[in-house]
């Protein structure tokens, strides 16, 4: 970690000052054959992505306002306005449910992995024996495919032979069927989750606590400043970029949340989330492209509310210099 | 040192707070090591009777996973080299050269990695659909149902991350390194091949570490764009063997822990590239 966040250090290195004038001069005096070369290193990478990734995203966009069940070619796309967003959330059934389990999810996970991550964090940054090995630990289930993370957790949670019922007791006298009770889980669900959240954040807060000048906690300290105090007052401003990039991250994590609940029941019965909804119409029972595009620009709606931001974030130095 | 009872706390309490953490595969392990007899007589909470690694052969051979990890290899090998060429080249022209688009590209490039996949999918899948490759490199003569789209898709989704990494990365290596190679007559090729792309090697370690994990551990994209049981890479597989192959829960244990095996070994052996790589990602540069 230490050797990726120190920049490499070259022999012979000249005052900075002057480098950002050569680059201009550069940048005009490029041999023609430079240019076709770099705008081929340029060029074929964004071309790759853009067709692959923005064409689509825009593709979602422009059908979300068409009818079409996908068979024929695009002169039977029927252009319909913004009637698969009244339907969607006027008569879909399946709707507002996956919605208000996204925003379940999100809270939760804005919560509890949150705090969970960032206490464990603030633990574990000073000098402490096993703290690598705690760090581990911690990290490890991180590396897991959410997938994986549902197969795993359906052994804790089965009704008899789980080891949570087990654990309660409850298993042979009233087995609480953990995954299959609508009322509960989600929540269930949630906490194999956050499992796995946990040590990611954990991770960014360390990232953002060792950026933490000693000094002012010495300051504060020496001020009479309790821990309590030091860290409300001192350290936690100090971490509010990292903030916004938990934020960022949980939101996201939380729109794209699929594969555990897909694993599990294939989304129903009290897993509904908005992207089960959208992969319904591509390998579901129904094949209604203008309908799952809908489905979709609701989820880039809501994704955009943290990207936007975000771009401003890391790009706000950028237009300054 | 002195005794000092806050730190011992500070200690009871985070080995508890690990063994939780460690709790479900410790479960899983324990389950894949019973036999089924035993678990079928005494139940999974039980004090096991004896261990065996059976379980884990027959998960290997009755599932024929070995063929499940070679569809992964074929897909997350080419995917994890072109991405991190084709990043790294993005991010050298963006971060060395100031050209009036670079802000735009790194803009598209960045917000691009924070799209859910989802907002994506379903055009993709019908643009897979339209889309013909010859038939040497799919038997579908599509990109729907073959690896290749399955490669591709993972560059263009994952290269978002890595240019953002990597451009702000190369702004760290000081521009006279370059200069002094083009006074020495290197094109701007050479200039990325020899001077840049080496100084950036812990970055790009961190990035393979990282992006390997990661498109080992897809589950959607494979779910959607490959249609035939045979091709799916080992994530996803897992989801049709069980029930066909794994039916009980000591082979669902034993199996689970044979996919999420390589990953653990990569975290295990590169953990701080791993953590390193995470930690370019969310702080700038």
């Amino acid at each position: 970690m230490t050797a990726l966040q120190s920049p490499p250090e070259p022999a012979g290195t000249t005052e900075p000052s002057s480098s950002s004038r050569r680059t201009k001069r550069r940048a005009t005096a490029l041999a023609p054959r430079d240019k076709l070369i770099l705008g081929l290193m340029l060029g074929i990478p964004a071309l790759v992505h853009i067709a692959l990734v923005w064409v689509p995203a825009f593709g979602s966009v422009v059908l979300s306002f068409s009818s079409w069940d996908g068979i024929g070619g695009f002169e039977d796309i029927e252009w319909v306005g913004f009637q698969n967003y009244v339907d969607i959330f006027t008569r879909y059934p399946r709707f507002w449910p996956a919605f208000q389990h996204n925003l379940i999810w999100l809270l939760f996970l804005l919560v509890i992995p949150t705090v969970a991550g960032l206490l464990l964090a603030v633990l574990l940054d000073r000098q402490l024996r096993f703290g690598r090995l705690y760090q581990s630990a911690l990290y490890l289930p991180m590396v897991l495919s959410l997938a994986l993370v549902g197969f795993i957790w359906q052994l804790i949670y089965q009704p008899e032979q789980g080891l949570l019922n087990n654990v309660l007791g409850t298993a042979s006298t009233d087995p609480v069927n953990w995954l299959g009770d609508p009322d509960i889980n989600l929540y269930a669900v949630l906490v194999a989750a956050g499992w796995r959240h946990t040590g990611y954040i954990m991770l960014l807060y360390l990232a953002g606590l060792k950026s933490v000048d000693p000094a002012l906690k010495e300051a504060a300290a020496l001020d009479g400043a309790n821990a309590w105090q030091t860290f409300f007052r001192v350290t936690f401003p100090v971490l509010k970029p990292v903030n916004v990039v938990v934020l960022v991250v949980t939101v996201i994590e939380g729109l794209r949340a699929f594969d555990i609940v897909y694993v599990i029941n294939k989304g129903r019965n009290g897993l509904e989330l908005l992207s089960v909804l959208v992969t319904d119409n591509i390998i579901g029972e129904s094949s209604r492209i203008g309908w799952g595009s809908a489905l979709a620009v609701i989820l880039l709606l809501i994704a955009l509310g943290v990207i936007i931001p975000r771009l401003f974030q890391v790009f706000r130095e950028e237009g300054r210099s | 040192m002195t005794f000092r009872p806050g730190r011992i706390l500070l200690h009871v309490f985070l080995v508890l707070t690990c063994l939780a953490t460690l709790a479900p595969l410790l479960w899983a392990l324990y389950a894949s090591l019973r036999t089924y007899d035993d678990t079928a007589r005494n139940g999974y909470f039980s004090i096991a009777e004896s261990l065996t690694f059976d379980n884990f052969s027959t998960a290997w051979t009755q599932a024929d996973l070995p063929h499940y990890y070679l569809n992964t290899l074929i897909v997350t090998l080419p995917a994890l080299v072109l991405v991190l060429l084709l990043s790294s080249m993005v991010a050298y022209g963006v971060s060395r050269f100031s050209f009036k688009f670079n802000l735009a590209l790194l803009m598209l490039f960045t917000a691009g990695n924070l799209l859910p996949q989802q907002v994506i999918v379903t055009p993709l899948y019908r643009l897979y659909l339209l889309t013909p490759v010859p038939g040497w490199l799919s038997d579908s003569e599509l990109l729907l149902d073959s690896q290749f789209g399955l490669v591709l898709i993972h560059v263009a989704f994952q290269s978002g991350f890595c240019v953002f990494v990597l451009s702000n990365y190369m702004k760290t290596i000081p521009h006279e390194l370059s200069e002094a190679a083009r006074v020495d007559g290197a094109g701007v090729f050479r200039q990325y091949w020899q001077v840049i792309l080496p100084l950036c090697r812990p970055a790009l370690a961190a990035l393979a570490t990282l992006e390997f994990t990661w498109i080992y551990n897809d589950f959607l994209w494979a779910l959607v764009l490959i249609q035939t049981g045979d091709k799916m890479p080992i994530t996803s597989a897992l989801q049709n063997l069980k029930g066909t192959f794994f039916v009980d829960n000591n082979l669902v244990a034993a199996g689970s822990l044979l996919v999420a095996l390589p990953t653990l070994v990569v975290f295990f052996v590169l953990q701080r590239q791993f953590i390193g790589g995470l930690t370019l990602g969310a702080t700038k540069g």
